[in-house]
């Protein structure tokens, strides 16, 4: 597939590049078109968000109220911190217009009258290169007043993080790009009632978002035939781990797991075989390397293998990798990043790291895998948000898809060894 | 204190939100940029000027990573040791800093030149492993690519 996020232009960054490629064209058929109906082809395209939720992007838009006298606002999700994933950071900085473009349509589209860009604090280098962009766009009328002629003004701001996993969570980014603690907010109400201080907000990741040019660009019905049906578009996979060449490919979705890894990201280093894959960044259910055969990079290739798409953060574990020192660090993470509102998630997330301790330091006994598991289970569904459920799903899977390699680690002759002792 | 620059341009800041309470990330980031941590005095100042009480400053300071709380050295390493960064040796590079800079993760060198300290996934999974310095990113590392950065850092 012809790349259509990053296309191999050089300079696509600069916006005078970006115009000669027929960039913010879009834009200004989008402003000739009716509201809704933009509304409808990001509908009719079958774009899913690419955060993590594979939400239908145009249908939520179309929870944003029409009549109503509270501003509208639109959170344009760049905090990137799900372990494993680093594509919104390539739009950043390789085609941050495309990004510029497809949020001014968005606002367009849902009535929107300021967007703010959140981007996580350890991104200081694409903040700037973001807001040179942004400036750029000022300067010729692509965003603020009577854009383009057509009556239509939006504003488009730059808001940083400062460091929090949770802030990617879209009502703990909205509590922060409030200024409070990063806690994300009982749902429902949801954002697109009561969002941003209490209006109506929608909330669309960096990915999605530079989908929607490239759907009006084409029509709905060619983006829709693009890769898997149900999940169609182009997908930005980011592969890392024991690969020859990690880094961020651009593809339909429904490729093969196995061709990702072996096609683009040049095969296992070394030649070794794969132990063990996340298929969607940290949080998804881990795969072991013998099932991975016939599995698809879309949403429902991996439910269907018991896994699933998140972030689309394809990280690739050799056949000589320690997974209980792989799932003790994972599990240290969410344990940093829990924010500490729900108490399955502040204390069971802890409890998982000192049990994997043991584990990882061989002073486990057998009854610690299922209390380990216990724990998972009284985390997944019982919080807030979503952390929970990300914190539990790599133990809980680690532990049904690799439960040999717990039980080789615990601090106790295994049962035939001592029957052979007697 | 703030500049007067600065607290121009965190007026203008105020006018980008329905709160001023929005500014405060921004307010800090203006802090730590001048001064290199947080001191309760800023926490005070960033009160005053966004008109807030100061326990909700106080709250944000503390919730967030990249606050410090305390002063650092002049340089801070920060060592992704995430996943992707693991499993292409990040605690080899955290050893050879260790060995280096004679401290250990969390401290500061004698000469307040460096700290050291662990960070969790940067966005660097394809570039792995690697660390931030201040606001750059410094990948696909090995000891000898550390030991050039660590001798350009003045």
């Amino acid at each position: 597939m012809e790349p259509l996020i990053l296309p191999n232009i050089p300079d696509l960054h600069k916006l005078e590049v970006y115009e000669a490629h027929g960039g913010y064209q879009m834009l200004r058929r989008a402003l000739g078109m009716p509201a809704d109906q933009v509304t409808d082809e990001v509908k009719k395209s079958g774009l899913r968000g690419r955060g993590g939720a594979c939400f239908p992007t145009g249908l939520k838009w179309t929870f944003m109220p029409k009549q109503t006298n509270k501003p509208k606002y639109i959170c344009v999700n760049g905090d990137e911190s799900e372990p494993g994933t680093f594509k919104d950071r390539q739009i950043f900085e390789f085609n941050p217009h495309l990004l510029i473009e497809g949020t001014i349509i968005a606002c367009y589209a849902m009535g929107v009258t300021t967007a703010y860009l959140y981007v996580r604090g350890e991104y200081a280098k694409w903040i700037r290169m973001m807001q040179k962009a942004v400036d750029d766009a000022y300067a010729k009328g692509y965003i603020g007043k009577n854009i383009l002629g057509s009556g239509f003004s939006t504003e488009f701001y730059l808001h940083r993080g400062a460091g929090a996993y949770i802030c990617g969570e879209e009502s703990s980014l909205m509590n922060s790009l409030e200024g409070q603690r990063g806690y994300p907010r009982v749902k429902p109400p949801f954002p697109a009632q009561n969002g941003l201080w209490g209006c109506p907000t929608t909330i669309n990741n960096v990915e999605t978002i530079a989908n929607v040019p490239v759907i009006l660009r084409l029509g709905w019905e060619a983006y829709s035939r693009i890769g898997a049906p149900k999940h169609p578009g182009p997908i930005l996979v980011g592969v890392s781990g024991h690969v020859n060449r990690p880094g961020v490919y651009e593809m339909a979705t429904g490729e093969l797991l196995t061709d990702i890894i072996e096609g683009y990201a040049g095969g296992v280093l070394g030649g070794k075989k794969i132990k063990a894959v996340f298929p969607g960044g940290s949080s998804t259910m881990v795969l072991r390397g013998d099932q991975i055969a016939g599995v698809r990079m879309d949403a429902d290739s991996l439910k269907a293998a018991g896994s699933s798409v998140g972030t689309a953060g394809l990280i690739v574990m050799d056949e000589d990798t320690d997974l209980i020192r792989v799932i003790t660090r994972i599990a240290a993470f969410y344990h940093h990043e829990s924010c500490g509102q729900c108490t399955p998630c502040r204390e069971g997330t802890g409890w998982m790291h000192k049990i994997l301790k043991r584990f990882e330091t061989g002073e486990a006994s057998r009854a610690d895998i299922d209390l380990l598991l216990d724990v998972a289970n009284n985390i997944e569904g019982n919080t807030i948000c979503a952390l929970g459920d990300a914190a539990a799903w790599p133990v809980q899977s680690m532990i049904k898809q690799f439960r040999e390699e717990f039980e080789m680690r615990v601090n106790e002759p295994l049962a035939e060894a001592a029957s052979v002792g007697s | 204190m703030f500049s007067d620059q600065q607290l121009e341009h965190i007026e203008q800041l105020k006018k980008r939100y329905q709160h001023p309470q929005s500014v405060v990330l921004e307010a800090l980031w203006m802090w730590q940029d001048t001064h290199g941590w947080i001191s309760e005095e800023a926490m005070k100042q960033v009160a005053g000027v966004l008109g807030i009480p100061f326990h909700d400053v106080y709250g944000v300071v503390t919730f967030y990573t990249m606050f410090n709380r305390a002063p650092v050295g002049k340089h801070k390493l920060e060592v992704c040791t995430n996943i992707s960064c693991m499993l292409r040796g990040s605690d080899r590079i955290l050893k050879h800093l260790e060995d280096r800079l004679h401290i250990r993760v969390g401290g500061t060198t004698t000469d307040s030149q460096f700290t050291l300290v662990e960070a969790e996934c940067l966005g660097s999974c394809g570039t792995a492993p690697m660390m931030q310095v201040g606001d750059e990113y410094y990948e696909n590392l090995d000891e000898t690519r550390v030991d050039k950065i660590l001798d350009g850092l003045t």
